[in-house]
């Protein structure tokens, strides 16, 4: 294990050491189950804004993207009575359509990855709104639905989606199963392939790579895609998950967990930089943080607090870390 | 020890070094009131360093520094200012959006009762603008009047600060020849007045007509010192090279082949208005000299495809090519090592194995998935071949001194065995040792029919590297010289469009 790798996986035993001792009841079966759905839920979202910010961007449409999601998921399956699989088929392409617009417009025209992520936030959040006239709406339907029709097979996927799995006594949420398959393949990704490599050349310098005759353009929108088609799976998994999808909440402010949790995990905000593994374990601290905080009985006003300053200081932390191993570098004489 | 015989400055026993490279190894230097002292060396003798540390801008790791035989500690640049020491950069420091006097003011604005003294200032500046011989009105914009002008602002600002002695870092290298007469007369002027000058330069001519004495650098030491009457060319250069410049170069004329590449009229982005036509062949290694801002890089990066051609053709071995990006400019054979190494030639925070295989990778790669046991290959071959000084190949290539940088560069570009091979400033920044195996390299790759074209500042690497040599001024090709019309006199009247007396 790397050694930032290894101060935030110190970091997650140490909270879930000191919030078991406190309180006993946080390591009950239920806890500990919802705790592995919500990191997992978190950390798919989280591993797709790390290939952005590898390449130096960043992409604050992910709670959006992950509210229209499950808006248009919800619309498909239960009012539209469509197909499921064709259902799930259409809101992956709608992800894919979004990286797809996000990357030409920060490649071609120019425009800034901030701005056009932005923009993104506010158009796809009002989509899912003016989509369903703000009203929730479940993926589930009722017999009233058209999509009543397909209800065996809804439920199918809504246990594919936000089931458990028995191991013995403890039930496995699904999810936890969606975050290794894509963890594992993000890291064969980023590791095993030339375009992995190329997305952490060209977040380290841009000029430089494209110079090696790479068309670092077509990774950029790689890279936007993939963070987009993963804020997308996120949407379909939470839409089962909440039953009820609230067109103007659901997802907001995700993205910035998303952010905090690449960003705690190793990824650098100027690029180059970033662990797969990481990202999953900061995910799950934050996850964590929140949990700990109702267990622990402080007060729920502060989780922002306590959450931000943990950011914080986990990422201070990093520096001196990475500074440590460039100044043993240096030194090694030439 | 009356005050004219205490020198104004001395330095003597001063070290640096940065990582990978010993940059100073106990270097000495003095300097009079009203002298002119010239200090020359090829690239990478420790030059800029030495100003660097005389001006503030970096510590010294040890040594004596004295100031009218005071011993002083400078630890950043204005404390260097307090002693009268000002630093001209090579690359001009102005703020292109304020006017004259409010540059000249920047962060010592005369100020009255809270509020910036205008008028004042403009007074001020006017004087110092004067001293300098120049007349433009106080409130023009720094940046729409020409480099060599902006120059002689940034002058005035030092006097303005009561400077005594001038550091000038290769200021004629963006300057037309009428720029450079006019700041010899400056520079004359202001010796006469009893400030002492530190000027650096590449182009032997202009020492020999302005120094009153000569240091000489090699590789970080003092190697030798030419009073007035011993200041001539063959002196520099023995004392620069250090051995007989036949030797140092030792190139073998090979008998050009076809031709590898074959510019016709073709038009760079940054002068369209004058298309260029060349010629390299096979087992020919041509230069291109000229000033800086001759349009010489623009013509590499053009060929290279960073930035497209907006007309006229480009051939490779009698084919036409469009070249609209470095990719295109590869799969077709061409290699160019840039001259800003760490902003285009390599990814400083990955390893010597991810820098040496970024070129290869895909086409080493199968599917996509990355041949380890080739990039493993592609780098030890790297390493072998070029002699990269490195510990081990999981190096960052930040830590590796210039040389061995350079190295990483042309180790890449070998692994993908180029047709052509673009070189720009190849030594820039690099000792003399690592120097020596570029050119060996250059010479061995031309031997196997590789066509080089460099571009270079440096006249010694021209005169002694190149086949055959362009030169440009001002984004055209003002002259082509063969190897027996290459001089240093030839190239200079060529490079600043003095084009009857070549």
């Amino acid at each position: 294990m790397k050694k930032n790798v290894l101060g935030i996986f110190i970091l997650l035993v140490a909270i879930f050491v000191i919030t078991a001792v406190i309180n006993p009841k946080f390591l009950n079966a239920y806890n500990m189950q919802n705790l592995i759905k919500w990191s997992s839920l978190y950390a798919v979202m989280s591993l797709g804004v790390a290939f952005v910010i590898i390449t130096g961007g960043i992409d604050l449409s992910i709670g959006s993207v992950v509210g229209l999601v499950s808006v248009v998921l919800s619309i498909c399956l239960k009012l539209e009575g469509m197909d499921p699989w064709s259902a799930i088929g259409i809101t992956l392409v709608l992800s894919l359509g979004i990286g797809l617009l996000h990357g030409l417009l920060i490649t071609k025209a120019k425009v800034q990855p901030f701005v056009v992520t932005l923009c993104g936030l506010l158009v796809y959040r009002s989509m899912g709104r003016w989509l369903t006239d703000n009203q929730s709406i479940g993926p589930m339907p009722y017999e009233e639905d058209a999509g009543y029709k397909n209800l065996e097979q809804i439920q199918g996927l809504d246990f594919l989606f936000s089931g458990k799995i028995a191991l013995g006594s403890f039930n496995l949420p699904t999810p936890a199963l969606f975050i290794l398959v894509l963890s594992i393949a993000a890291a064969v990704f980023l590791r095993r392939t030339i375009w992995g490599r190329y997305l952490f050349a060209l977040g380290n310098n841009e000029e430089g790579t494209r110079y090696s005759g790479i068309d670092t353009d077509r990774m950029k929108i790689l890279a936007y895609v993939l963070c987009s088609l993963f804020a997308g799976i996120a949407g379909i998994l939470f839409a089962f998950e909440l039953d009820s999808v609230q067109p103007a909440q659901t997802g907001e402010f995700y993205e910035l967990y998303a952010i905090a949790a690449a960003v705690l995990g190793g990824c650098s905000l100027r690029g180059g930089e970033g662990s797969v593994l990481g990202v999953v374990i900061a995910a799950a601290v934050i996850r964590l943080i929140y949990n700990s905080i109702n267990m622990v009985g402080i007060s729920t006003h502060l989780e922002f607090g306590i959450l931000g300053l943990v950011i914080l200081l986990g990422v201070i932390g990093d520096e001196f870390l990475k500074k440590a191993v460039a100044r043993k570098q240096a030194a090694v004489k030439t | 020890m009356d005050e004219s015989s205490s020198p104004l400055l001395e330095v003597s026993g001063l070290r640096k070094s940065f990582p990978g490279v010993l940059a100073l190894r106990g270097v000495s230097l003095h300097l009079q009131k009203g002298e002119v002292l010239a200090l020359i060396g090829e690239n990478g003798a420790g030059k800029s360093t030495l100003m660097k540390i005389l001006a503030g801008v970096q510590p010294a790791d040890e040594g004596d520094f004295r100031v009218s035989g005071k011993k002083v500690f400078f630890r950043n640049v204005n404390d260097a200012m307090d002693k009268g020491i000002a630093l001209i950069h090579q690359e001009l420091n102005l703020c292109g959006n304020l006017d004259l006097a409010a540059n000249v003011f920047l962060g010592r604005e005369p100020t009255k009762a809270g509020l910036i003294d205008e008028s004042e200032m403009r007074r001020q500046t006017e004087k110092f603008l004067s001293q300098v011989g120049l007349n433009l009105p106080v409130d023009t914009l720094a940046g729409s009047i020409p480099i060599g002008k902006q120059q002689l602002v940034e002058i005035a600002k030092a006097l303005s600060c009561n400077a005594r002695v001038l550091i000038m870092d290769e200021p004629t290298s963006s300057l037309s020849q009428k720029e450079t007469e006019t700041l010899f007369e400056v520079v004359k002027n202001l010796r006469s007045k009893g400030i002492s000058v530190i000027y650096i330069s590449h182009r032997l001519g202009e020492v020999k007509e302005l120094a009153d004495r000569v240091t000489v650098f090699r590789d970080g030491e003092n190697v030798g010192e030419l009073m007035q009457d011993q200041i001539d060319h063959d002196n520099m250069v023995k004392l620069m090279v250090g051995r007989e410049l036949s030797e140092f170069y030792d190139r073998q004329i090979h008998n050009p082949g076809k031709p590898v590449l074959s510019l016709k009229n073709l038009r760079c982005p940054s002068y369209p208005q004058h298309p260029l036509s060349l010629e390299v062949s096979e087992g020919e290694i041509v230069g291109v000299a000229g000033l800086v801002g001759a349009g010489r890089t623009e013509l590499l990066q053009t060929i290279f495809g960073v930035t497209p051609a907006l007309g006229g053709s480009l051939e490779i071995s009698g084919e036409a090519k469009e070249i609209r990006n470095p990719r295109a400019a590869i799969s077709v054979g061409i290699a160019l090592a840039p001259e800003d190494r760490k902003q285009h030639g390599l990814v400083l925070p990955m390893s010597v194995r991810e820098n040496s295989s970024l070129p290869s990778l895909q086409r080493d790669a199968s599917r996509g998935w990355l041949n380890e046991n080739a990039e493993r290959a592609v780098t030890q071959n790297a390493v072998e071949s070029m002699k990269i000084k490195t510990p081990n190949y999981e190096q960052m290539a930040r830590f590796l001194s210039g040389g061995n940088q350079q190295k990483i560069v042309l180790g890449k570009w070998l692994a993908m065995s180029p047709k052509l091979l673009l070189l720009d400033e190849p030594t820039r920044g690099i000792d003399v040792g690592a120097k020596r195996e570029i050119y060996k390299l250059m010479e061995k790759l031309a031997g196997e029919g590789m066509a080089i074209l460099f571009v270079s500042s440096e006249m010694e690497e021209v005169l002694g590297m190149a086949d055959r040599a362009y030169v440009m001024h001002e984004g055209q090709i003002s002259g082509e010289l063969s190897r027996d019309q290459m001089s240093e006199k030839a190239i200079m009247n060529l490079a600043t469009g003095n084009l009857a007396a070549a």
